[in-house]
């Protein structure tokens, strides 16, 4: 069954207490940061601490995602190698350029499980299109692993390569974020949008999660978890789309039992797309807590 | 047993943390713990410190430790973090011991 990524939480990786309490707000993913977020003298003391919070907290069944230093940094290597170790389900790369980025840290993903017992493939990936170059291999990207389960946006680092900055309406981020939805539907994989850093501004961030929702990403990289329900508030379907994704499934159902080929609802004729769709519907409604169990 | 070379530091003095300083000894290990919480949990924080320190054969030195409400997975994390940087192996992780 398709997995729900509405929000994915960053956390910075050195800071205990976020690092403890991640698990409480039921982000769809948690991604706990070796890069950015740690300052280059604590890299050795975060990796230890995500390395023991991965092992010893009950995060349930929240994705957890850790997005380790680049490869020719001192620090890559051994996040990757820790990561691995202690289980983790995805390594996010940070900035990815080319399919040969990915391949990289495939490759000592690959060395650590060997080393560690892990059976190879166990461990997920994701790519960071970070600016110009990996917005225009996006394709090439999302094809270069089986391991890779989304690709995000990075906009910050994306609008200073491109010369402009980030605007409300977001226009500047139009071609990459259309080319990474792309790359990910070709693919088969999830396309997740950037994070939105000014967390006062909750009208700001509702705009661009509807914006994002609509052009068809799987959801949003969160840096606070107040903006957990927006997210979900807007990727929460309506009672309309509810009512109709019913119909269509019995619709569904009553035409296999009859063994009828053709399907149509109210005079419509029901195709594979339109199921795909209110399947995806009932599974956000119930996510959103719209729709019992017994419904799907 | 492995030989701690000079004074080193890690963690914060922020909630939920723990701060913990090694120093290099010529007798045996001393631990001295200052918490808030250390009436209830004072004896299970200094196993966590004692076990780590086994674990990577550390003798001899002094552990000045102040928790901030620290979980024991973020006590191991940070002890195990000083001891490293004490022996100067930042950047080789011990895998063994992990």
């Amino acid at each position: 069954m398709e997995k729900l990524r509405r929000t994915m939480m960053f956390v910075p990786g050195n800071n205990p207490g976020m690092v403890r309490d991640a698990g409480i707000y039921d982000a769809d993913a948690i991604m706990f940061d070796l890069e950015d977020a740690v300052s280059l003298g604590e890299k050795d003391a975060a990796r230890l601490l995500v390395y023991q919070a991965l092992k010893q907290v009950d995060y349930g069944n929240t994705e957890m995602v850790v997005r380790v230093n680049a490869l020719d940094s001192a620090y890559g290597r051994n996040d990757i190698f820790a990561m691995v170790k202690a289980g983790v389900d995805v390594i996010r790369l940070p900035k990815t350029e080319s399919a040969q980025d990915v391949i990289d840290v495939e490759a000592v993903i690959v060395e650590a499980e060997e080393k560690f017992g892990v059976p190879v493939g166990t461990t997920k990936m994701m790519a960071a299109i970070e600016g110009a170059a990996g917005t225009l291999n996006a394709l090439a990207i999302a094809q270069s692993s089986q391991r890779l389960i989304g690709i995000a946006l990075g906009a910050e680092d994306y609008v200073t390569n491109m010369k402009t900055r980030r605007y409300p309406d977001g226009q500047e981020l139009f071609f990459a974020r259309s080319m990474i939805l792309h790359a990910a539907r070709a693919t088969g994989i999830a396309a997740f949008d950037t994070v939105y850093s000014d967390v006062e501004n909750e009208a700001g961030f509702r705009a661009e999660v509807e914006l994002i929702h609509q052009l068809g990403f799987d959801g949003k990289s969160i840096i606070n978890p107040r903006q957990i329900k927006i997210v979900n508030d807007v990727y929460a379907p309506s009672q309309k789309e509810i009512s109709h994704a019913i119909d269509v499934l019995a619709a569904i159902r009553e035409a296999e039992e009859k063994g009828s080929g053709v399907i149509s609802l109210n005079g419509k004729m029901i195709d594979k797309p339109i199921v795909e769709r209110a399947e995806r519907v009932m599974l956000l409604a119930e996510a959103a807590g719209l729709i019992g169990k017994e419904l799907k | 047993m492995m030989e701690i070379k000079q004074t080193a530091m890690a963690g914060t003095l922020e909630s939920s943390d723990i701060q913990i300083t090694l120093t290099p000894i010529a007798g045996a290990t001393e631990i001295h713990l200052d918490s808030s919480v250390g009436k209830q949990f004072g004896e299970q924080i200094k196993q966590v410190i004692t076990e780590t320190l086994a674990s990577y054969k550390v003798e001899h030195v002094r552990v000045d430790a102040v928790d901030r409400g620290a979980l024991d997975c973020t006590i191991q994390a940070r002890t195990q973090t000083v001891i490293q940087r004490g022996l100067d192996q930042v950047d080789q992780v011990n895998w063994e011991v992990l």
